[in-house]
């Protein structure tokens, strides 16, 4: 069994004509997570997008072990080997909720489009579990902020995935929501997985993790 | 695994292997019930392509011979401007709320799941079309077998045109102004499919035969069927970068 799920390795990132970040190289153990932190607009989201393989890095590299095969590959464009939905799960600024379908529909075709098995059951649970039993049969559209986080939040806890690579989860949630939420990811991380986030607020994760500091060195080319 | 030690459990699932197959019919369901949720956006290039093709009759009056001259050629370019007309939403929802981003990271592989996406969008704008047109060429005063030609040209031609189209869609995505330049990308691509499904109907009218025409429309939907993913997807990765 591999000892980490990603390592970043001398990252950085062009965005019109500007360096937003570069030299950035961490590793991910099991069971730890990654607290990036940084002002607003110095690459934090670039570099989650970067590490899922959405958008290519001007240099470096993002590895991670290949589950039950052999060696590490290497990701730097869509062309490459990519880490999907099985072993990593993304949520962005855009939380991939369509606003037409009910919060429970969400999750199961979401979970079927990533070509896993959901049954209404199952994602009525991972509702119930993020406080939001009672908002399970209405548009996401209809729903507040706070509770559309919640949903994409409940989509974690239906997917399989070890590495979880989360933009602001806790953006918008209420008092008992964000605490949930800190239960959510601990548990994943007690669990053996792993964890990437971005949080202008301290999510006050226990164990083994680090804090990323970016966009000291940005500079203008 | 790691599921069951969640602070509120949630018993672990079956996991499938990820299948493309599962992942493309996800895909498909879910555009398909999102069309049946907001009706009025595929009704609306429905009762365009109606009512540009009844319009025309009245407009050009009720001389019965031209009428039939004209018919197919009418019927065609409204079905290929309804079409167009569709487009815009094929991606563009899916990459504002952030579907798309999800989508790239599915185990199947995008160019699977984009034409998933672009069969749901000819199930839901093309197919109509299709189903209307023999209703719509009455007015034009076709015979049977103009009509059963016309029907088989749409059918064979209506995907080629949504395959080609979510090129268009796809390459314009999150580009401002992005629809005049997709019709502009587009339209010369639509040509060849426009003159040979109208020249089918045309020659079954003149007692010609429109196997020539019949095949080369076949050998369009082929080639684009082929293609078309593969270079949607490759655009849709880039417009996420």
């Amino acid at each position: 069994m591999a000892s980490w799920v990603l390592k970043a390795m001398d990252l950085a990132c062009q965005k019109a004509q500007r360096t937003l970040f570069e030299g950035v190289s961490f590793s991910v153990p099991e069971g730890s997570w990654l607290h990036i932190e940084g002002g607003n607009g110095c690459g934090k989201t670039s570099l989650l997008r970067i590490l899922c393989g959405l958008s290519p890095a001007a240099r470096g590299q993002v590895l991670w072990p290949s589950w039950g095969s052999a060696a590490p590959s290497p990701s730097s464009h869509a062309a490459n080997p990519r880490l999907d939905r099985s072993v990593l799960h993304y949520i962005g600024h855009a939380l991939g909720l369509k606003p037409d379908l009910t919060a429970c529909e969400n999750l199961c075709m979401d979970a079927q489009v990533s070509g896993l098995a959901l049954n209404h059951e199952q994602a009525l649970q991972a509702l119930a579990a993020q406080g939001l039993q009672s908002r399970a049969h209405l548009p996401v559209r209809l729903l507040s902020q706070g509770q559309r986080q919640g949903v994409a939040l409940a989509r974690l806890r239906t997917s399989p995935a070890r590495l979880w690579v989360l933009d602001e989860p806790l953006v918008g949630l209420d008092a008992q929501a964000t605490t949930t939420a800190r239960t959510l990811l601990q548990s994943h991380v007690d669990a053996g997985g792993a964890v990437v986030m971005t949080s202008h607020h301290d999510v006050g994760l226990q164990g083994p993790g680090a804090r990323l500091q970016l966009g000291r060195e940005a500079r203008r080319l | 695994m790691n599921l069951q030690a969640l602070a509120v459990p949630v018993p672990q699932h079956p996991l499938l292997l990820p299948s493309p197959w599962v992942a493309m019919s996800g895909v498909l369901r879910r555009d398909l019930r999102l069309a049946l949720r907001r009706k009025s956006e595929w009704l609306g290039a429905v009762f365009f392509f109606a009512l540009v093709v009844a319009l025309f009759p009245l407009a050009i009056g009720p001389e019965p011979d031209t009428l039939r001259l004209i018919g197919p050629g009418v019927l065609w370019v409204a079905a290929l401007m309804a079409s167009m007309l569709s487009l815009g939403r094929l991606f563009e929802a899916d990459h504002q709320d952030g579907s798309l981003e999800q989508l790239s990271l599915s185990a199947a592989p995008l160019s699977w799941l984009v034409s998933a996406k672009v069969l749901a969008h000819w199930l839901i704008s093309g197919l109509p079309l299709v189903l209307l047109s023999p209703l719509l060429g009455l007015q034009f005063g076709l015979g049977l077998e103009a009509l059963g030609m016309l029907m088989l040209t749409l059918l064979i031609g209506t995907p080629v045109l949504s395959l080609l189209g979510a090129i268009g869609a796809a390459l314009t995505l999150g580009v401002r102004g992005g629809g005049v330049l997709q019709s502009l990308l587009l339209l010369p691509l639509y040509v060849p499919v426009l003159v040979f499904g109208t020249g089918a109907v045309d020659a079954q009218m003149r007692g010609l035969g429109a196997q020539a025409h019949v095949s080369v429309l076949l050998a369009l939907l082929l080639v684009s069927a082929a293609l078309s993913p593969w270079a949607c997807a490759a655009a849709v990765r880039l417009a996420m970068e």
